[in-house]
């Protein structure tokens, strides 16, 4: 079906080819057939085409390079989209050969018109960097050219390509840093993410902590009590106030209104950002926002509880008013009740515990068990805590023990361990109680078996409960040969420390104990018999050690610390993937400390000329940017101030210029093209019989005039004929029909033979009236006029085929002339047209879709009303139009292109 | 960024892939399948999985697993984002985000998902563009095309693209113009058993749905702003207008999508529509259980509570039930142990009763706590916070947008977590109420 020429079953058999792939299905043998089909007209049978390209041409390399041509024909197109697709799968087939020419494809689209192109090419970057990384440096020039950029378009994708192939070149944000904070509200959500990340490390090796003065402060003022005067004055020096970097304002205070996102990957860097970069006590902004967040997906729930749990260790006031927030539902997943209950943990206080410990109640009750086990440790980490509680919680816990399900029992038994560890004198009733529990034989079997831990803990206070403990031993001697090997083992433990505290009870049943593990299946239970045995049975050969035996076993041992899993996270950045793994991800970037002298600051200054520029120039575009959303509104308006405030395009930047061209929605962008190259015509201004041996000349050279944007540029040629050298030869005597005429110095003196060019600035009025004025030389003076062709008066413009035919819409009935003409045979074919209508009148050609369709267009050089000019072939004749709202220029014009046209050449 | 998207079935198919840089094979989901084991649940899946040189970060969505295979370090919040955007145009494409309907439109879905990223960066994730990207499919639309041979895919750049209002597409046309704003407003809430709240808050959402031709620039204003605790909103709000006014001011998108979502934070003020009086009692002998349930309403202002739904999570060791309702059906799943009684509207009258008995494992012991309650309900025209729509003002169109009025009932259809609970001590056996409250409420419009 591929071979087919009909193009409905093509495309019929490329979806069939989709869906293959899609099933993850091999299709590669299809290859060269399928390639064939990449110069397709069909938009869409062309995009399916690229998507299996970019699956197989991997594979196929050398097939794949068949396509190569079509791709950079793409990139030449009119239309942004094909241009912008053509490099997104030149630049997507991972094939090495064709590095330099993606790298040369990228080069020229970071300079494209269409910022739409240029955001295709910071894509691209990235995936040329990561085919070939020895291209870094040339590909950081570009990402350097497209960090300049102003389109919000651009910025988010530039920025990703930064952090990508170049996240050390930290110098190039400087110039850009200002440009990026007052852009952001503009930019697509998922640019801002990433620029407001790139943007926290920034900052963070470029201001002082804002956090420091707290420091100093309590520091200094414990100083000043005890300290000579001469340290005092130092740290006087160091208590200066701290001011924030304006800089650093400008990204907090530009920031803020993105916690407002609906996007929860905005509001959680946001929040990173203020957490890393914000003073204190500006921090708690965001702590309404992230509690918005939970009421999201799943799967936001949990990477946002994530970070608020390492938040809420180190800051327990932000989040404390929202405690009710984190109360658990019996719906919740269990890895989000358990970061729930992580948070409620940390947020406990003397003043709060009560509530929280009720609540905690109720979970225990769960039947998720692996849920209430988890609430049975954060009770106990509360117990630790805060001291006050710790007898109520571990009477709560022993009376946990006798719940009927062994997950709540054996994580009471572990946490009450925990609990007695730190403070074990005073709890011997409770060991008692849980060594009374062994009676009942069913509860203890399972019960062991789950938390051989109960073991430890009665060998380890055994001298707290002097009568119980051997009791236990017995029993578990009984059953010893049928139990885990964990539960042997510490029953050897348990045997071995009663051996040394209570000798006399336990000597039998211990010798009975450490028999049965010398020949126990398992190496390890082999291993610590023998073992104990050497160390505490005394016989001849192991005097040494078992004199120790007492203080290997028995030492007091520490107490282990129960903490937050989520302690030692804060030394990742919130909000990332390291974050949430609480691991280095492959490719994580450290943030780095705050620096102790901020660098200079000057480095963001843009440069004072461009600025000014931009800002006179383009004011509301650039209002655009700094008041974000407001003002909006601007860019759709029909016609924007911005386009319109632009008369001299040619000082503006391109990037600029094309940005208003993206910005605007309307035409009344023209930027002026450069003129068409036409042989000079002179016309004759003073003839050397009149000029008594002056003769002098003038032709419109067709250049934007550099006196003033309305006048039109005149070269006049001096040339002294006579045979005495004639001196200071200018302009007096203005115009007496009102136009403004800018001189020429005056020429001091003509040799004879000599010639001199000089040129002059017109202002017509766009009329051909002539503007006469007189010419003096030192002795003579002649009155003189030069007289303009209407097409002269004319400035070229670029603009697309659309953008004309929409303009010529606007102008129609009285704004337009129309002729008919009988063109001369030799200027049939297309090319001699555009020269003749160029070489009448200076037009910049619109480019043209059709061969017998010429249109060009232009604007009067002092009103910048536009003037388009079409003809329209028809074999031997053509219909010549002309649109303007002059319509004497109009008119004027269509005379003269008439008898141009018309006339062989 | 993203590498690769893998879509998931509850069966453990891989029914769609996607790359969007060097192929990935699909033994990586293998980590993932782990993972689903370990869990059990769907829900209990953990959305972010490391693997050796991948990470997986899933969503579950519709019983289908978002998978997406990302390399390097990431924020995990952008891709769980992302992931749920491209559910979200599915559904907005074909109607549903279903595997069936995926499968039925893998041509449209991988074109899709080709625009939406380019080398795992998004590029395209507005509605509106990318339908004008790619034409939904509709039955008159693939009728044409088989008919025509003309294709789906649009030929030039959607202008919204390169403005700096990517929601909006341009040259919208309407015959009839019409702007509808529905207010949806929910409760949280938690009561105990005497029937106190211990804690309640409103969260509302404003969606909308404008037919507007051209550009209009909306302005809508509220009569009690004030309320509004915390706000987010669509991209399309000018928020320097809502910080020095309170108003909402705005470019709408064409279509359906959501304005607003607010935070009330009333600790006080929330009044519960209904009340609820339970009795569920496992008897140590017998293998036998009783239930009584008894729903009300209480404050409602007038207006009838409607679509009541009330859901019980048994013991694991409840076999059957045998119950009569007064009012509503009810039904008992004996494998997931969720009896659900749905009551319909609420009848101030008689008030409905649920009665009878439950038949326990034998042997077992008896289940030591009460199962908790949820509730399910919706009050038409009623904004439980008291939040009122003053007035829509359209500016730079001319025309005058279609007076009418619209009442829209979704029932459910925003439905998520919400439902609270309640509870009383510990280590004393208490019975708990577990309640929510769902009320909405659409305002119609009247321009």
């Amino acid at each position: 079906m591929l071979e087919s020429t009909k193009e409905s079953l093509k495309l019929e058999a490329m979806k069939r080819v989709v869906g293959l792939i899609a099933r993850g299905k091999n299709a590669s043998e299809l290859f060269p057939a399928v390639v064939k089909n990449v110069a397709s007209k069909n938009i869409e049978l062309k995009k399916l085409v690229y998507v299996y390209l970019v699956r197989y041409a991997e594979e196929q390399q050398d097939l794949a390079l068949l396509s190569i041509s079509t791709f950079q024909r793409a990139l030449k197109d009119p239309n942004q989209l094909i241009r912008a697709s053509a490099l997104r799968v030149l630049s997507s087939i991972r094939v090495p050969i064709i590095v330099p020419i993606m790298m040369l494809a990228i080069k020229e689209a970071a300079t494209d018109l269409s910022p739409y192109v240029r955001k295709t090419a910071a894509h691209a970057i990235q995936k040329l960097y990561s085919l070939d990384p020895d291209q870094k440096e040339h590909l950081v020039e570009v990402i350097e050219k497209l960090l300049k950029d102003k389109s919000t378009l651009v910025a988010g994708s530039v920025v990703m390509a930064f952090e990508e192939v170049c996240p050390e070149r930290i110098d190039l944000i400087h110039k850009n840093y200002r440009k990026l904070c007052n852009l952001l509200m503009d930019v697509e959500e998922w640019g801002q993410v990433v620029i407001i990340n790139m943007l926290t490390r920034y900052a963070r090796t470029q201001f002082v902590s804002p956090w420091r003065q707290d420091g100093v402060f309590e520091e200094n003022s414990e100083k000043a009590f005890y300290d000579s005067d001469e340290e005092k004055k130092e740290g006087a020096a160091q208590t200066k106030p701290y001011v924030m970097d304006p800089d650093h304002r400008l990204l907090l205070r530009n920031t803020k209104p993105l916690l407002q996102s609906r996007n929860t990957a905005v509001v959680m860097s946001v929040a990173q950002l203020y957490w890393h970069l914000a003073p204190k006590h500006e921090v708690s902004v965001v702590t309404k926002s992230l509690v918005r967040l939970l009421r999201s997906h799943r799967e936001v729930q949990y990477v946002v509880l994530q970070n608020i749990a390492t938040m809420s260790i180190q800051r327990k006031g932000m989040f404390e008013p929202f405690m009710k927030s984190f109360y658990v539902r019996s719906t919740d997943a269990t890895h989000i009740k358990t970061l729930k209950l992580e948070i409620l943990t940390n947020l406990a206080n003397e003043a709060n515990i009560s509530t929280i410990l009720r609540e905690f109640q109720t979970y225990v009750k769960s039947q998720d068990k692996a849920f209430a086990a988890a609430t049975i440790q954060a009770i106990g980490r509360c117990a630790t805590n805060i001291s006050e509680i710790t007898d109520a919680c571990l009477n709560g816990l022993v009376l946990l023990l006798s719940n009927r399900d062994e997950t709540v029992v054996a994580e009471s038994v572990v946490v009450i361990k925990k609990l007695l560890q730190t403070q074990p004198s005073q709890h011997s009733d409770i060991i008692k109680h849980m060594a009374k529990l062994f009676d009942n034989i069913t509860v203890r079997r399972r019960f062991i078996e789950r938390s051989p831990s109960i073991l430890w803990l009665i060998g380890e206070y055994c001298e707290h409960v002097p009568r119980i403990a051997p009791d236990v031993l017995r029993k578990m001697a009984k059953t010893f040969t049928s139990e885990e090997d964990i539960v042997k083992l510490q029953t050897v433990n348990l045997a071995a420390k009663l051996y040394l505290t209570n000798s006399k009870q336990t000597k039998l049943l211990t010798q009975y104990i450490l028999n049965l593990g010398k020949y126990d299946q398992n190496y390890d239970i082999r291993d610590r018999t023998r073992f104990i045995r050497q160390l505490i049975v005394p016989n001849e050969k192991s005097g040494a050690l078992s004199k120790y035996a007492r203080r290997i076993l028995l030492a007091p041992k520490p107490a282990p610390v129960l903490q937050s899993a989520f302690k030692d996270r804060d030394r990742f950045q919130l909000g990332t993937l390291s974050h949430t793994l609480n691991s280095k991800a492959t490719g994580y970037l450290e943030l780095s400390d705050w620096p102790d002298v901020a660098p200079d600051q000057s480095v963001r200054n843009v440069e004072v000329v461009e600025a000014v520029r931009i800002n006179t120039r383009s004011d509301c575009y650039y209002m655009s940017g700094m008041s974000g959303m407001f003002d909006r509104v601007l860019s759709v308006l029909p016609v924007s101030p911005a386009a319109v405030t632009m008369p001299k395009s040619s000082i503006l930047s391109p990037s600029l210029l094309s940005d208003l061209e993206g910005l605007s929605l309307s035409s009344s962008t023209t930027p002026v093209s450069s003129p068409v190259f036409v042989p000079v015509r002179p016309h004759e201004l003073l003839h050397r019989m009149t000029g008594k041996g002056l003769a002098a000349q003038y032709h419109f050279p067709r250049q934007p005039c550099i006196y003033g944007d309305h006048m039109v540029s005149v070269q006049l040629t001096f040339n002294n004929h006579g045979d005495h050298a004639l001196e200071d030869i200018h302009i007096s005597e203005k115009t007496s029909t009102g136009q403004s005429i800018h001189c020429f110095r005056p020429i001091e003196r003509l040799e004879p033979e000599a010639s001199v060019t000089v040129s002059v600035g017109v202002d017509f009025n766009d009329s051909t009236q002539a503007a006469s004025f007189q010419l003096c030389s030192k002795t003579e003076r002649f009155s003189v006029s030069i007289q303009p062709a209407v097409g002269e008066l004319l400035l070229p413009v670029t603009m697309t085929e659309q953008d004309f035919s929409r303009e010529q819409g606007k102008l129609v009935g009285m704004n337009e002339s129309s002729a008919t003409i009988t063109m001369a045979p030799e200027t049939v074919s297309s090319q001699p047209v555009s020269k003749k209508v160029v070489s009448v009148a200076n037009v910049g050609v619109v480019p043209s879709g059709q061969d017998n369709v010429h249109r060009f267009a232009a604007k009067l050089v002092s009103s910048g009303t536009l003037v388009l000019v079409c003809v329209v072939q028809k074999d031997s004749s053509a219909q010549l139009t002309v649109n303007t709202e002059r319509t004497v220029v109009g008119s004027m014009l269509l005379r003269e292109l008439q008898t141009a046209l018309s006339s062989a050449p | 960024m993203i590498h690769s998207l893998f879509l998931i079935n509850n069966a453990g198919d891989i029914f769609l892939e996607k790359h969007w840089k060097s192929v990935i094979s699909r033994s990586v989901c293998d980590y993932f399948f782990e993972a689903q084991d370990k869990a059990g649940e769907p829900d209990n899946v953990s959305p972010v999985i490391r693997t050796p040189h991948h990470y997986l970060i899933n969503i579950y969505r519709e019983k289908i697993f978002f998978v997406s295979v990302i390399q390097t370090e990431v924020p995990p919040l952008f891709v769980i984002e992302f992931l749920h955007r491209v559910a979200e145009m599915f559904q907005d494409y074909f109607g549903e985000c279903s595997e069936v309907a995926i499968k039925d439109n893998v041509v449209i879905v991988y074109e899709l998902l080709e625009e939406m990223l380019d080398n795992g960066f998004p590029l395209a994730t507005e509605s509106n563009i990318l339908k004008e990207l790619i034409k939904p499919p509709t039955i008159l639309r693939s009728m044409v095309n088989t008919i025509t041979g003309s294709s789906n895919v649009g030929e030039t750049l959607p202008t919204g693209q390169l403005s700096t209002i990517p929601w909006r597409r341009a040259g919208v046309k309407y015959t009839n113009n019409e702007a509808y704003f529905d207010v949806v407003e929910e409760i949280d809430a938690i009561l105990d058993k005497s029937g106190t709240t211990v804690f309640a808050e409103i969260q509302g959402v404003i969606d909308a749905c404008v037919k507007l031709s051209g550009m209009p620039d909306l302005t809508l204003s509220f009569m009690n702003p004030r309320l509004l605790d915390d706000v987010s909103f669509h991209p399309c709000v000018r928020f320097k207008r809502w910080e020095s006014e309170r108003v909402l001011s705005f470019i709408p998108p064409d279509g359906n999508f959501r304005l607003m979502s607010y935070h009330v934070n009333a600790q006080n003020l929330v009044a519960i529509p209904v009340y609820v009086r339970q009795n569920i009692n496992f008897f140590e002998t017998g293998s036998s259980g009783r239930v009584d349930i008894t729903v009300g309403p209480k404050q409602t202002m007038g207006k009838t509570v409607e679509n009541v739904i009330v859901t019980i999570h048994m013991p694991k060791v409840v076999l059957s039930a045998n119950l009569t309702a007064t009012q509503g059906t009810y039904t008992y799943d004996p494998v997931t142990k969720i009896l659900v009684w749905d009551i319909g509207k609420l009848n101030q009258q008689k008030l409905p009763n649920l009665k009878g008995s439950l038949s326990l494992q034998s042997g077992a012991p008896k289940p030591e706590e009460n199962p908790s309650l949820n509730i399910d309900l919706k009050i038409q025209q009623l904004a439980i916070s008291g939040l009122k729509v003053n007035r829509l003002d359209m500016y730079v169109e001319k025309y005058k947008p279609f007076k009418g009025v619209k009442y829209v009932t979704k029932a459910g259809k925003f439905q998520k977590n919400w439902e609270l609970a309640c509870h009383e001590g510990l280590l004393r056996l208490t019975d708990l109420v577990w309640s929510s409250f769902t009320l909405m409420k659409n305002i119609p419009f009247l321009f």
